[in-house]
């Protein structure tokens, strides 16, 4: 599909870099000739140089003609402006970047029914959703909802002398009842798709599935329950910050938020009368110890610099606080952190990337079952994508056993009639179901592709 | 340096050479000559040697940047020479090794710079191969290839590399569909030639291999007299395509979308046959004693300015016996040479209205200290990246004609000679002035002469920077750091 990005930030870099591997043919927008270069230089697309709300720009880029058109550069209103006129060229879709927090949702669904937009993306708010999900469930470094939550799949790591070291999955299996699946594990840099004879290792990243009823005490026979986070420390003030804490005031979570400038102090503490806002540098250890980061459940570090993140983290780590989060936004600083012992780590980058690749591929033609979601696990090694089976999927009313799927594919879960299954070989997948797929690499555009 | 991912990438050209191969072995078939024989065996030995390497050198790493860029194109473009050189030799028809080489580069760059001193020796086949060579060079083998396959994930370096002009842009957003768009735009104008020579009553085998020669600018001919003895229609056709050929390639795609209005914008168009119109004037106007009609030495002028500002080395006439301001007319568009993104050799136009436009900022500077000006082209602003790259290619590009010139002058020429057989093998012209005239030959070079000739029609026609940088050893050594976000 022809593709146009406007804005070559992060956020489009990211976006940019997934639907590049996807195979569509990609032009992009920005005001910067240097940033461009270095974009050509790196991937195989147009750059042309220029505004975004420039009609000749829109037009050199092709946007009269384009399938998608994508705006996410830094300004809300610049974003809106260009889809805008996008649209009026010819573009049949438009994705805007809306992101300030003085547009609420019902002021974001005005602008997106009188703009024709396709889509809005909210980075600062799909990362605070995931960051919550994570503070639910502690043991986890990554938490996602599927199927109108209706599934949830947790990634964890094996912890040194965790039960389930040592042991196969069979055993596991026979050990701990239950409705739930380990659908990946990931060791050092390879992904494996397990059966029942792989033999789990300390230190590696699995992945389980199960209906979110049940996935509390699954957790805990495992022997991998950490209790949810009521109380938590979050450093720096960011949009991120904010909306995260507005989600855990809602639900009664007591939050703290350190922000250096006094301004935005001031500003959060406005839109935010539940938490303690305190404004301070937190990189003084004596400041977060006198603020009683010891007695805290969680520590988030959201700061706009992925070193500060990294350093306070490894900081909160050692002073045992039970769970750290860090945000980091260049991925190839991921891999440091890790060798710090830091194993929750979020970036904003990857949840928008995913969001927008899931729409795309949700535009194109689909025989067996369009996509409904799509979510990169495993460092984006994976990807978890759910279908609703068509009528006429081929493996329809056949047992799974009998199925002839792909490599690297397994059916992680089944939704019937808005209940939860975890298939056996002896299940089927019947029309009309919701089918959770788990598949290694970028495979999948419709169910029928899980088939040989 | 990414050397596997260089090595891959050179052999796959090797394969592609071995493959093309068989298009002149099916000409020399045709008209059951005995070079098929050499054909073949070229082919069956290089797809040997390369395809089993290939496999083995296969790069985990596909990762390449600016510089395995350069030392690809670079190293690919000597490969190809050397191996397209070998039928000449195998076959005996040029029987030394450092004449063949010359003909190969000389195809190759689109030169049209021959060493043969009686071209209808030469059986079918390679006169075939030759002008093939032309079509190949002239929008470049990397481009060919990438039109096809997927060279790497990062063509664009590649692209940059193998395309001449200072600004290489892309058609569309993907690398493969800018260069296959490219190869169907060019094998468009050229079957509209064959067929236009061919309603003119020109031979099949004729059309086929003077449309070559003219698509890729380059100006090998078949007969002795090269174009002189064709229809006045037939040399009107070849003129007007070879100019054709001359102007920058993203034109006529901006034709095909039906954006004519940003095409008929391009400055360097509207610069590039102001020249032409303008250099065909003077040269008509100083020569009309020598003809018997003022349409005969129009054409004449037309004919010989549109062949020299492309860079082609077609003529209709001697030259040489051409009054001295007509000649020098000649030598000046030798240096201009045409458009960028045209298959055409020279300084190109574009660099040209750079430089004027940079030297009258300059002097503007001067009589201004304070005055803050930006440089435009076509409506677009133009990066200082683009023009301080402009002004050090001019002067690469002085420092080597000259050098080229000095070595030439060891020779046993004229000045005259000496200078313009320089002047026209690296802006890959080919027919110069005095000993190496439109009817004469460079089979009287010296070896030395003639390796440098070589070395400098490969110098033009990639831009000079490719081979200087392969050559330098610094780009070697050290590694430099991963491009990240």
């Amino acid at each position: 599909m022809d593709i146009v990005i406007a804005g070559c930030g992060k956020i489009g870099v990211a976006i940019l870099d997934s639907l590049i591997a996807e195979g569509h043919n990609v032009t992009v927008i920005d005001s910067s000739a240097t940033k461009l270069n270095e974009i050509t230089n790196a991937y195989d697309v147009m750059g042309v140089c220029g505004n975004t709300a420039d009609s000749d720009v829109l037009r050199e880029a092709g946007a009269d003609k384009t399938d998608v058109f994508i705006s996410v550069t830094g300004s809300d209103e610049l974003n809106m402006l260009g889809c805008l006129f996008a649209r009026r060229l010819g573009s049949r879709h438009t994705i805007a970047r809306i992101r300030n927090t003085e547009y609420n949702s019902a002021a974001v669904s005005f602008i997106k029914q009188q703009l024709e937009l396709s889509m809005t993306i909210n980075p600062e708010q799909l990362a605070s959703k995931e960051l919550f999900n994570i503070l639910r469930l502690p043991s986890a470094v990554k938490v996602e909802t599927f199927a109108n939550g209706i599934f949830e799949m947790v990634e964890l790591k094996l912890k040194e002398n965790s039960p389930l070291c040592d042991i196969s999955l069979a055993d596991v299996r026979s050990r701990v009842k239950g409705r739930y699946l380990i659908c990946t594990v990931q060791r050092g840099e390879e992904l494996h798709i397990p059966d029942g004879s792989f033999i789990l290792r300390t230190g590696d990243r699995i992945s389980l599935a199960a209906p979110p009823a049940e996935i509390q005490r699954i957790l805990k026979q495992l022997h991998l329950l950490q209790k949810q986070a009521r109380s938590i420390m979050i450093l720096g003030g960011s949009r991120t910050a904010y909306y995260l804490a507005k989600r855990l005031n809602f639900i009664g979570n007591s939050v703290k938020i350190i922000e250096q400038d006094p301004a935005r102090a001031e500003q959060i503490a406005e839109l935010l009368p539940d938490c303690d806002v305190l404004c301070a540098d937190g990189a003084e250890h004596d400041f977060l110890l006198e603020e009683g980061i010891r007695s805290v459940d969680a520590f988030v570090a959201l700061t706009g610099m992925d070193e500060e993140n990294i350093l306070l983290s490894a900081f909160a780590a050692s002073v045992n606080v039970p769970k750290v989060i860090t945000k980091i936004n260049r991925t190839q600083l991921t891999g440091l952190a890790r060798t710090l012992g830091l194993d929750t780590i979020v970036n904003s980058k990857q949840a928008v990337a995913d969001q927008v690749t899931r729409y795309v591929r949700a535009l194109r033609n689909s025989r067996g079952g369009k996509i409904e979601s799509l979510y990169n696990v495993a460092d984006g090694k994976a990807e978890v994508l759910t279908f609703i089976a068509a009528p006429d999927f081929a493996g329809a009313g056949r047992p799974l056993r009998d199925l002839h799927l792909k490599e690297h594919i397994l059916i992680a879960g089944i939704m019937r009639q808005r209940k939860p299954l975890v298939p056996t070989g002896d299940d089927a997948i019947l029309p009309g179901d919701t089918v959770i797929v788990i598949a290694g690499g970028k495979l999948l555009n419709d169910l029928s592709d899980i088939l040989r | 340096m990414n050397r596997r991912m260089i090595l891959f990438l050179s052999l796959r050209i090797l394969t592609a050479e071995s493959v093309l191969f068989l298009l002149p072995a099916g000409v020399s078939l045709y008209y059951g000559e005995k070079s098929a024989l050499c054909f073949l065996l070229c082919a069956a030995a290089g797809a040997a040697v390369s395809v089993p390497l290939s496999f083995l050198a296969k790069p985990r790493d596909r990762v390449i940047y600016a510089r395995e860029g350069f030392v690809t194109v670079a190293i690919s473009w000597i490969l190809l020479s050397v191996c397209g050189a070998l039928p000449f030799f195998l076959s005996g028809e040029i029987p030394r090794f450092t004449d063949a080489l010359f003909e190969t580069v000389s195809g190759f760059t689109t030169t049209g710079a021959s060493i043969l001193k009686d071209v209808t020796a030469l059986s079918r086949g390679m006169l075939f191969w030759r002008s093939f060579t032309h079509w190949l060079g002239g929008m470049g083998v990397l481009v060919f290839l990438m039109s096809f396959t997927n060279m790497s994930d990062r063509p664009i370096h590649l692209m940059r590399a193998e395309m001449p002009g200072p600004i290489v842009g892309k058609l569309v957003p993907r690398a493969k569909e800018t260069a296959k768009l490219l190869y169907i735009i060019y094998m468009i104008l050229t079957a509209l030639e064959i067929a236009l020579l061919l309603i003119g009553g020109m031979p099949l085998f004729d059309s086929v291999v003077h449309a070559l020669g003219t698509a890729g600018t380059g100006g090998f001919g078949i007969k002795p007299d090269s174009i002189a003895g064709y229809s006045p229609y037939l040399q009107w056709v070849i003129a007007v395509f070879m100019l054709l050929f001359g102007v920058n390639f993203n034109l006529y795609y901006l034709l095909l979308v039906r954006r004519v209005r940003d095409a008929v914008r391009s400055s360097e168009l509207w610069t590039y046959l102001s020249i032409a119109v303008f250099s065909t004037g003077v040269i008509t106007a100083n020569t009309l004693s020598l003809g018997r009609t003022f349409s005969e030495t129009l054409r004449n002028a037309f004919f010989q300015v549109s062949s020299i500002v492309t860079t082609t080395g077609y003529s209709t006439v001697d030259f040489d016996r051409w009054p001295q301001l007509s000649k020098t007319v000649l030598l000046l568009l030798m240096l201009i040479g045409a458009c960028a993104g045209s298959t055409a050799g020279g300084l190109k136009v574009s660099r040209v209205v750079i430089l004027f436009k940079t030297v009258r900022r300059e002097l503007q500077r001067m009589l201004h200290p304070r005055a803050v000006r930006v440089l435009r082209l076509d409506g677009k602003r133009l990066e200082e990246s683009v023009v301080s790259n402009t002004c050090s290619y001019l002067a690469v590009y002085v420092i080597c004609l000259l050098t080229c010139f000095l070595i030439v002058s060891a020779d046993r020429f004229d000045m005259e000679t000496a200078f313009s057989a320089s002047a026209a093998c690296f802006n890959n012209i080919g027919p110069a002035f005095g000993a190496a005239g439109p009817m004469a030959s460079y089979a009287d070079f010296s070896v030395l002469s003639k390796l440098t000739l070589t070395a400098a029609m490969l110098f033009g026609r990639l831009e000079i920077f490719p081979l200087l940088l392969a050559a330098a050893p610094s780009t070697w050594t050290n590694k430099r750091p991963k491009f990240h976000f």
